[in-house]
């Protein structure tokens, strides 16, 4: 069973983690938009893989998943939009966890726009 | 959608967006329905804006022109021969006075035996990432159903780690899914 105290371990552990982790100016933000729009077209499992694949690929420190709203381009969900300074924002659409997975290993931590998935390349 | 626990995260995400720090998200399962509630501490809402917001042209967004959450719950519950009722107290009368007390309280009847309801699909990720999106809220999480039921407060995880531990933290995260698992498991071979 999940005990407490595992939670109490967990807390030790990142006490020291948490210090470390600075706003260096070169983190990588990807938002996904998790309105009804994007709930209904499949926006949580895309979610999830984002924060565990990236959690998984040791990108945490760097990287961070946050949720937003609709972005009023209901047709193109689930979007992930990533945020990068000195970066022109890249928006992903129809995503899928799969995808979610290359993007992570090309785009996130290999530096290459994973274009085929990009709202740019999108036929409705 | 096509599980229950994509109506609960949508609607929640409601009482997330009208500022809410305190979300009360409960199922009971009892007989031949499933009882779902959200109560909040959010801003509220008028009596006119709860009349217009089984209308899907309402809104307050400004990025589209519909609202559909409330009218997606509102019609898998009357499909299944339940109902949904909303009460809220605004934040803010019209007349500018201050209601001290306010917050909105959804609730769906679902006759969970019935052919048209839908499986309640994966509320352990729903509820994940609802902390994950306000890892600042304070969400109760309770399910009830014969046989048991499983339960989670922010409130408590919070009071143990400290202030600068997120609840969004992917370890922190991945203890509550395990926590929230394992009730359910042990509750299933009981």
């Amino acid at each position: 069973m999940k005990s407490l105290e595992e939670l109490m371990a967990i807390k030790a552990k990142m006490a020291d983690k948490v210090a470390v982790r600075q706003a260096d100016g070169n983190e990588i933000r990807v938002v996904v938009g998790m309105a009804t729009c994007g709930i209904a077209a499949g926006a949580r499992p895309v979610l999830n893989a984002f924060v565990e694949g990236v959690t998984a690929a040791g990108l945490a420190e760097n990287v961070t998943v946050t949720q937003t709203g609709c972005i009023g381009i209901c047709q193109y969900e689930p979007v992930v939009e990533i945020y990068q300074k000195d970066k022109e924002k890249v928006t992903y659409v129809k995503m899928t966890a799969e995808k979610a997975q290359e993007v992570i290993e090309k785009h996130i931590k290999g530096g290459a726009v994973v274009t085929d998935y990009t709202i740019g390349a999108a036929k409705i | 959608m096509d599980e229950f626990s994509l109506y609960v995260l949508d609607i929640t995400m409601n009482s997330v967006r009208a500022g809410a720090d305190e979300i009360t998200v409960s199922l009971a399962e009892d007989g031949d329905w499933l009882t779902f509630t959200v109560t909040d501490n959010g801003c509220g809402m008028s009596k006119e804006q709860v009349e217009k917001l089984s209308n899907p042209f309402f809104t307050t967004r400004k990025t589209r022109k519909v609202g559909l959450g409330v009218p997606f719950l509102t019609m898998l519950a009357e499909m299944t021969g339940g109902g949904v009722k909303i009460t809220s107290v605004p934040e803010k009368n019209e007349d500018g006075s201050v209601n001290p007390c306010h917050g909105t309280t959804i609730q769906g009847t679902f006759g969970r035996n019935h052919l048209d309801f839908i499986p309640l699909g994966d509320m352990v990720e729903t509820v994940k990432t609802l902390i994950q999106g306000s890892p600042e809220i304070n969400f109760t999480y309770i399910h009830t159903f014969p046989g048991g039921h499983v339960e989670l407060k922010c409130a408590e995880l919070r009071a143990m780690l400290c202030e600068e531990i997120s609840l969004a933290e992917p370890e922190i995260l991945m203890w509550i899914g395990g926590y929230l698992e394992e009730q359910y498991a042990g509750t299933e071979e009981a």
